[in-house]
C-alpha cells in the first residue's frame, strides 16, 4: 500500500504521518484532534491528494443524525409519483445515499472526511459503532446490504466540544495535532506563499507567537489567522520593524474586542493597574 | 508480547481494553512498529491512547517500562544473552578504535545486515555483533559512537521523546466527568409539540390516514417537532470557598452549557448567599451585576432552578439584614428572604453541594446549610447526586 508522506500544500509532522500510516495499514478510522486551525481539516484533503483519491466530505452540524450518512429514503417523492400514475415499485429510486453510503459505493478506494464530529448530537457516534467496524450497512427498504468494496480511510476531526464515547474511542486511531514550533511554522507559511520576505516572515513569527504568549487571550491566534495576517502584511507592505512595534491588522490575528484589549495594554507597559 | 506493559498502562490508571490491545499486537504483526522503538512509542500510543490528557501518563509509563529493559527487544534471545555476559577487556589497535566516519544510518544499515548473517555467539573482533569488540555495534564494545546493542543500552529517541514529557500541560488528574454530567442532563427533558415554530415535520401515519380519507389523492400532514422544553436558570457559588471545586464546578458549567437542546438556559453567579443582586460573570463585579427582582421577574415560574453552592457561611450573612459580604452593598433584606423569594416564583428548584455530606452536619456551615436544607431539597454535587437531583426537578408532581 502507498504511504503518505505528505504534500507539496501540507506540511505534516512525521508522528502525524506515522499516525495517518498507522490507520491506514491497520484500516481503522483516524481521530484526529487539535487547536482550531491546526489544519485538521486540511490533513484529508493532503491525504487524498497525495495518494490520489476521491475525498468524500461529510460536514457534521448540530443537528446531523448517522442515519444522514448512510441513506435516506424519500417517502414524498414516491407517494407525489405515485400521485401521477408512474411506476414506482422500485423503491430503490427513492433511496439516497449519504456520504457514508456514497463512500461505500466506490470501486476504488478513497477518503471519507468526517468533519467535526463533535459538534453532533452526543450519542451520535455510538450510532456509526457497526457501519464504521464493518464498513456496511443495511436498508430495510430494499432488502439490500450496502458494503465497501475497499474499505475507504476514514479520517475523522473533533474541536472537542464534546467528549467522545469510550466505544468510540476504542475503535480509533487517536492523533492530537500539537500545535507547531516556529521552525516547523515556517515550513508552513511558506508553503502558502511564493515569495516572502525572509525578514518580514521572521519578525511576523517572532510577533505571533509573542502575541500567543500574552496572557488572559480567550483565543489564542493559530496557523490559519498567522497565514491570513502574513499575507495582510505583505498586501499592506509593511516593513519587518513596524511588526513588533505595533502590532499591525491586529484584528486578523485576534478576533474578541476583549483580546484585542489585552493585547493594547500589553503595550503600553507603563500603565499601572489598581 | 509486552502483557506487562497493558498491566502496567493499566495499573497507571490507563483506560486500555483487550480491543485496543489486540489492535496494537496486529500492528506490530503489520511491522508498523518499523522495527524500532520510536515507532513502537508512536504506534502505541496512537492505538492505545484517545485523549491528549492521557499522553503525559503515556509517556511516564512507556519510561517505566522501557527505561530498565534492553533496546532492540526485536533481537533474539540468545544473542541478547551473549551481549549481556561481555568478555574480559581485550587490547584493541588504537587505529581500529577511531570513529571510521560512518554516520548513524550507516552504522544502522550494517547492524541490520550483520544481524541477518549472523548466527553465533562473537566476542572481541571488528566486524560481528558481540561484546568487548571494536565494531560499531555490540555491548562493551571500543567502537566510538557506534550501537549499543542489549546491555544497557537504550534507544534514545523514542524514550527521549517519552522522558521529555511534552504534554505535561494536558494532563488531568481529575476523572473528566463532563460527559457523565452531560449524559445526567439529558434526563431534563420534557417534549412538546405544542411549542410556536414551523410545522416541517411530515407526519407520516396522519398522512396516510388524510390520503386514504381522500380517496387516495395524497395529502400531507405536516407537525411541529417536537423539542425539549425545559427552561433552566442555574445560579453558581462563586464566593472563595467554593475555590477548591472550581474544576467541578467547570465540569458542570460545560455540560450544561454542552447540552444545547433546552428551550433557554441562563446562568448567574453569586457570592455565597443571594441578595439584591446577582452577576453575569463569575467575578461578580459591581459592573456585571443585574438586579435580583429583574431576573425574578424576567424569568417566568416555568423555569427551573439550580443553584451550586456549598451553602457554607456565617449565620448573620445568611440571616441579617446587610449581612452581604461586600461591604458596598447593603442588604435590606437577609439572604434568607432571597431564597424564599425564588421557592416562592420557582417551585422546581434543587442545591447542589459539592461538599461532602459529613460536612453537612458539623462543622463551619452546618448551620446555615441545615437552614437552606430545610428549604431547598440538596443535593450533593456528584453524578449520583446531580442525577437525582435531576430526577426530583422533572417528576410530577
Amino acid at each position: 500500500m502507498a504511504d503518505f508522506s505528505g504534500s507539496a500544500g501540507y506540511v505534516a509532522s512525521p508522528e502525524l504521518l506515522s499516525s495517518v500510516n498507522i490507520a491506514m495499514a491497520l484500516e481503522k478510522p483516524l481521530l484526529v484532534k487539535g487547536e482550531p486551525g491546526t489544519g485538521k481539516t486540511m490533513l484529508a484533503q493532503a491525504v487524498a491528494e497525495a495518494l490520489g483519491m476521491e475525498l468524500i466530505i461529510w460536514s457534521i452540524k448540530s443537528t446531523t443524525k448517522a442515519q444522514d450518512g448512510l441513506y435516506v429514503y424519500d417517502t414524498v417523492q414516491r407517494l407525489y409519483d405515485s400521485q401521477f400514475g408512474a411506476d414506482v415499485s422500485d423503491i430503490g429510486k427513492y433511496i439516497k445515499l449519504g456520504k457514508l453510503g456514497e463512500a461505500f459505493r466506490k470501486e476504488r478506494q478513497c477518503v471519507l472526511l468526517i468533519d467535526e464530529i463533535d459538534k453532533a448530537d452526543i450519542e451520535f457516534p455510538n450510532d456509526l459503532l457497526w457501519e464504521l467496524d464493518r464498513m456496511e450497512f443495511y436498508i430495510p427498504e430494499t432488502k439490500q446490504t450496502v458494503k465497501a468494496a475497499v474499505r475507504p480511510l476514514v479520517i475523522i476531526t473533533s474541536n472537542a466540544e464534546k467528549e467522545l464515547p469510550d466505544a468510540f474511542l476504542r475503535r480509533c486511531i487517536f492523533h492530537y495535532i500539537d500545535f507547531p514550533d516556529a521552525e516547523m511554522m515556517e515550513k508552513i507559511v511558506r508553503v502558502h506563499f511564493d515569495n516572502l520576505d525572509d525578514k518580514l516572515l521572521k519578525q511576523a513569527l517572532e510577533s505571533f507567537y509573542a502575541v500567543r504568549a500574552l496572557r488572559g487571550l480567550q483565543k489564542k491566534p493559530s496557523t490559519s489567522e498567522l497565514i491570513d495576517w502574513v499575507q495582510a502584511l505583505q498586501i499592506g507592505g509593511i516593513s519587518p520593524a513596524r511588526i513588533e512595534k505595533e502590532i499591525p491588522f491586529a484584528g486578523v490575528l485576534l478576533k474578541k474586542n476583549e483580546d484585542l484589549d489585552t493585547l493594547t495594554r500589553s503595550k503600553q507597559p507603563n500603565t499601572r493597574h489598581w | 508480547m509486552f502483557t506487562d506493559l497493558f498491566y502496567l498502562l493499566r495499573l497507571r490508571g490507563l483506560r486500555v481494553s483487550l480491543q485496543e490491545w489486540q489492535t496494537l499486537l496486529r500492528g506490530l504483526e503489520l511491522g508498523l512498529h518499523r522495527s524500532s522503538l520510536t515507532g513502537f512509542y508512536q504506534l502505541a500510543r496512537a492505538v492505545l491512547v484517545h485523549t491528549e490528557a492521557d499522553f503525559d501518563r503515556f509517556d511516564r509509563v512507556f519510561l517505566e517500562y522501557f527505561q530498565n529493559v534492553q533496546s532492540f527487544d526485536e533481537l533474539p534471545p540468545e544473542l541478547e544473552d551473549w551481549l549481556n555476559t561481555p568478555i574480559d577487556p581485550v587490547e584493541y589497535d588504537p587505529a581500529l578504535l577511531t570513529n571510521q566516519g560512518l554516520d548513524i544510518d550507516e552504522i544502522r544499515r550494517m547492524l541490520e545486515e550483520r544481524l541477518r548473517e549472523q548466527h553465533e555467539r562473537h566476542d572481541g573482533g571488528t566486524h560481528w555483533v558481540g561484546t568487548g569488540g571494536a565494531s560499531p555495534f555490540g555491548n562493551n564494545g571500543y567502537y566510538p559512537g557506534g550501537i549499543r546493542v542489549g546491555g544497557q543500552g537504550r534507544n534514545r529517541s523514542a524514550l527521549q521523546v517519552a522522558g521529555e514529557r511534552h504534554f505535561r500541560d494536558f494532563r488531568e488528574d481529575t476523572v473528566l466527568e463532563t460527559r457523565q454530567f452531560q449524559m445526567a442532563f439529558r434526563r431534563l427533558r420534557q417534549f412538546s409539540a405544542l411549542e410556536d415554530g414551523p410545522k416541517d415535520e411530515l407526519q407520516l401515519d396522519d398522512t396516510i390516514r388524510e390520503t386514504g380519507n381522500n380517496a387516495g389523492r395524497l395529502k400531507l400532514v405536516f407537525d411541529r417537532p417536537r423539542r425539549n422544553t425545559v427552561k433552566l436558570l442555574m445560579l453558581f457559588d462563586s464566593g472563595g470557598s467554593m475555590w477548591e471545586f472550581t474544576n467541578l464546578c467547570a465540569s458542570l458549567f460545560q455540560a450544561v452549557s454542552r447540552e444545547s437542546k433546552f428551550k433557554d438556559l441562563q446562568i448567574f453567579y453569586f457570592h455565597n448567599c443571594f441578595y439584591d443582586d446577582l452577576y453575569t460573570k463569575p467575578s461578580c463585579l459591581h459592573a456585571d451585576s443585574v438586579s435580583t427582582e429583574w431576573v425574578l421577574s424576567q424569568l417566568g415560574q416555568d423555569y427551573k432552578v439550580i443553584v451550586v453552592g456549598d451553602a457554607s457561611m456565617a449565620p448573620y450573612e445568611l440571616l441579617r439584614p446587610g449581612g452581604c459580604s461586600d461591604y458596598y452593598t447593603y442588604n435590606k433584606e437577609p439572604g434568607i428572604d432571597w431564597i424564599e423569594k425564588f421557592i416562592h416564583r420557582y417551585d422546581r428548584m434543587i442545591w447542589l453541594n459539592p461538599l461532602p455530606k459529613a460536612n453537612w452536619d458539623a462543622g463551619y456551615g452546618s448551620e446555615t446549610i441545615r437552614i437552606i436544607k430545610a428549604k431547598v431539597p440538596m443535593y450533593r454535587l456528584t453524578l449520583e447526586g446531580l442525577q437525582e437531583g435531576l430526577r426530583a426537578l422533572i417528576a410530577a408532581r
